[in-house]
């Protein structure tokens, strides 16, 4: 194990291993094995009340805990970095109540719990990506009602959402969704992939990793087996295309990562840097090597 | 004198719900699965394993005429798991099966419904051998390219139904196979043939 | 040279410190008791118990204190700690029946068994700030009321009514095990034992504005006050290998009972209709906010038309949990960069394809 890695002996006491009673999780734990054996279809969950918000990770924290174990090697992202306030917070919770250990190091993490970023380093067979989800449903803004959108899954019904793609093209001349685009899992089930940028779609097809999205407020896990067909719904004529950046990351000079824009003065100045900042930092190290 | 459970509940249970998620998630693969249980014969540790780890009050589980008829397995299953036992396969959120070669068809198994696959029956099943690399072939979700896998005994027909209960996909049943140590899975999203 | 914005670690460190120190305020003045929130801040310790779902007086009030008074916060804190508390079971149905009424009033008859007893209540004081209670001052013992011969009987208003067939039997208890909407997520229709739930559990100004609304023609259902009783009832509980009935204590409950017109249909005859509201400790006005809301939520089995917000069960149960608001609303605090510098291009790229578009256009008008 590298110095990356945060080893700690032991956790909290007077709190179960990862906080979670075993009750809760078994009950997402078979929440999970049904998620994987029906690529992209949302399984309600009795999502417990967590000790932190929702809409700040109680759905991917729920599975986070379920599926860990003593031997794992936790990295939390958010936004693409191990250092923002929430993913900070989340690490420690798992650091506390479970004592496994932590890193940034993509490479060396077993489970990646993130939000709204998938990471630059290719993933491997030995992991797993725990998205946390806010809005788990595809064809909510298109139709507010469950028992109506529950309808659409079991008919296989998406010809709405080709529809306001389609409306996007004739007004702007391009599908005008740059985040949280909708996604075909195994030919069947259309997916919200949570809100990650567009640019990381293409990298949740045929992932060796084993991909799981858990929404707590909305209580429903989802899943991506490894090795699985995700097409990100386009048309011939518009082909789906992922956001280009015309300038390298600043930092580490790579080109083709995602890039946040940062603002460094009050007269327009800007500079892009890379928003995944393990493979950042990576490639900075070695440079001054 | 009741045969004990996990000796370590929290990390035994999670150590074989890896297993068997990674099963699950990687058809064709043979997945190590320690199960350190002495269970009333004829529930194998395995089996013993996957229940002590997936069931409770809220799962009825069906238990194959091999384990019905041992009322000391029913009374392990209740006394660790809490599960209520059903007679009827379609009711079953969880089917233990000994005798493989002997299962009952799948499509007496639940099947979920089109508003809610989840509540298919998941089928574990006690073989004596699972070889990676031969016998049947299968390729989906969780497969790169294909795979090979061999679970023996298997009832006949047991490819024609297999495919019968992927032809229903998002309905159809899923399967955990385990042999002594070792844990694969065959999800309903698996296409299974026999060249 | 750039360095990249580092130290969320040492920042969450500072800003929980400065929490402490903001919870505790001017170390002069002196610290607040649990014991005192729970005595004289009790109705809000109550609502807290009410949205918390828990009965625990003490708890609710040491929430209260660690939220520095916010009550979504110390609703929060409740329910975190419900979640990891072992579950028995469920106990056997309250009696309110039985209740050791502190405050009953009917609107409906001008007397009736049992009496109309005020209690403790705001109603028909003059809402004059009283600027003695800023002085320590003992406040006159209450004033004792004559004793009625029937009192300690309190027949529920709606038991009277259904004695003369005018209002609907309240359901029976036919068997069916109750739902628990915080162990099973809903599957919308959800039933009304659900629906009951999640508006007990619903945020009191959210399901009070609802309330409002259906008195506004949103969603008439011409409502009475048929009863609200506050008091304490005995709770009980069945334990599996003892198969009889044990006391575990009693709480304080607040029932209200609303009566309400209905025209009747081709299967049913003209009668008054019920909606209910519960609510722990005294919380009046949650439990007729709840109550109406209840009434309104019925349309669809009442053959009424459902056209309004307090009659769409989805729409009201999916959003009445402030927790669950709260959480989403205020996660918009968290960093949306990666999100933003998506729409940040997609902006750019259409308002230069727009300009490229106007320069076409004058280009071509100049040239004509």
């Amino acid at each position: 194990m590298s110095a990356a890695i945060a080893q700690r002996p032991e956790s909290e006491p007077g709190y179960n291993f990862a906080y979670l009673d075993e009750g809760t999780k078994r009950m997402i734990r078979r929440a999970i094995l049904k998620a994987i054996a029906v690529p992209g279809y949302q399984v309600p969950f009795a999502s417990r009340e967590m000790p932190m918000p929702y809409g700040w990770g109680t759905g991917g924290v729920q599975v986070t805990a379920a599926i860990l174990g003593r031997s794992d090697v936790l990295k939390v992202i958010d936004q693409g970095a191990d250092d923002t306030t929430n993913a900070v917070s989340i690490r420690r919770f798992f650091a506390k109540t479970s004592g496994v250990a932590t890193t940034t190091r993509t490479a060396e993490a077993t489970v990646i719990q993130t939000r709204h970023r998938i990471p630059e380093t290719p993933l491997t067979e030995g992991q797993t990506l725990v998205y946390q989800v806010p809005i788990p449903e595809p064809l909510r803004f298109l139709e507010p009602r469950e028992t109506e959108t529950r309808q659409l899954h079991a008919l296989a019904e998406y010809g709405a959402m080709h529809v306001k793609l389609y409306e996007d093209i004739s007004r702007h001349g391009h599908i005008a969704t740059t985040y949280a685009y909708p996604v075909e899992v195994a030919g069947r089930y259309v997916m919200d992939p949570s809100p990650t940028p567009k640019f990381d779609n293409p990298k949740m097809d045929d992932c060796p990793a084993l991909q799981l999205f858990g929404a707590g407020r909305e209580r429903r896990i989802y899943a991506v087996p490894p090795y699985t067909r995700v097409r990100s719904l386009d048309f011939e004529d518009h082909p789906f295309r992922v956001q280009a950046f015309t300038q390298p990351c600043a930092l580490c000079g790579a080109r083709g990562h995602y890039l946040d824009e940062v603002v460094t003065d009050d007269s327009g100045g800007r500079m892009f840097i890379c928003s995944d900042t393990d493979i950042c930092e990576t490639r900075v190290a070695e440079a001054a090597r | 004198m009741l045969a004990p459970g996990f000796a370590d509940p929290v990390h035994d249970a999670q150590g074989t719900f890896r297993a068997v998620m990674d099963a699950l998630a990687r058809p064709g693969r043979v997945r190590p699965l320690v199960a350190d249980l002495a269970p009333p014969a004829p529930l194998t540790p395995e089996l013993a394993a996957v229940a002590l780890t997936l069931t409770d009050a809220d799962t009825p589980v069906w238990l194959d005429p091999a384990l019905a008829a041992a009322p000391e397995v029913a009374a392990y299953l209740r006394f660790h798991t809490g599960a209520p036992l059903t007679e009827d396969p379609a009711e079953a959120a969880f089917a233990l099966v000994r005798e493989p070669a002997r299962c009952p068809p799948l499509a007496r198994f639940a099947p979920g419904t089109p508003a809610y696959p989840d509540t298919a029956t998941t089928l574990v099943l006690a073989l004596d051998a699972l070889t990676e690399g031969e016998g049947l072939h299968l390729s989906g979700p969780g497969i790169r390219g294909t795979a090979r896998i061999a679970p023996a005994p298997l009832p006949d027909g047991f490819v024609a139904q297999l495919s019968e209960n992927r032809a229903g996909f998002p309905l159809g049943v899923d399967l955990i196979l385990t042999a002594p140590r070792h844990v694969a899975g065959l999800p309903r999203s698996t296409t299974v043939t026999e060249a | 040279m750039y360095v990249a914005v580092k130290g969320g670690e040492a920042a969450i460190d500072n800003a929980h410190r400065l929490l402490a120190e903001a919870r505790r305020g001017d170390q002069a003045v002196p610290e607040l008791s649990v014991a005192q929130i729970r005595e004289q801040m009790a109705l809000l310790v109550d609502r807290v118990m009410t949205e918390g779902s828990l009965y625990d007086p003490d708890l609710a009030a040491l929430a209260l204190k660690q939220a520095r008074g916010d009550v979504v916060e110390a609703v929060f804190l409740v329910r975190a700690y419900r979640t990891t508390l072992p579950r028995f079971g469920a106990s056997a149905p309250v009696d309110t029946g039985a209740m050791a009424v502190e405050r009953r009033i009917s609107a409906t008859f001008k007397d009736l068994p049992g009496g109309q007893v005020l209690g403790p209540t705001f109603d028909y004081t003059h809402r004059l700030v009283d600027f003695a209670l800023a002085a320590d001052t003992v406040s006159e013992p209450a004033a004792e009321a004559e004793p009625r011969a029937d009192a300690g009987t309190c027949p529920r208003v709606t038991d009277l009514l259904a004695q003369d067939g005018l209002i609907e039997p309240s359901p029976r208890d036919d068997g069916t095990p109750v739902g628990d909407l915080t162990r099973e997520p809903v599957d919308y229709p959800a039933d009304r034992a659900l629906r009951l739930q999640a508006l007990a559990r619903g945020d009191e100004g959210f399901v009070l504005g609802l309330a409002y609304s259906t008195q506004r023609g949103y969603g008439r259902t011409h409502p009475f006050v048929g009863e609200i009783r506050v008091g304490t009832v005995a709770v009980e509980f069945v334990p599996e290998e003892l198969g009889f009935a044990v006391p575990l204590g009693r709480v304080r409950l607040t029932e209200c009972q609303m009566v309400n017109q209905f025209k009747g249909s081709g299967a049913a005859p003209p009668q008054f209709t019920r909606g209910y509201g519960l609510s722990f400790g005294q919380s009046e006005r949650k439990a007729m906010a709840m109550a109406l809301v209840d009434r309104a939520l019925r349309a669809e089995e009442l053959g009424e038309p459902v056209a309004s917000p307090a009659q769409d069960q989805e729409f009201v149960l999916a959003h009445c949990d402030s927790l669950q608001a709260t959480g989403f609303v205020e996660h918009l605090k968290l960093p949306h960069y990666v999100d933003f510098q998506a729409e940040l291009e997609l902006v750019r790229r259409l308002r230069a394809e727009f300009e490229r578009k106007s320069d076409a256009v004058e280009m071509q008008e100049a040239a004509e």
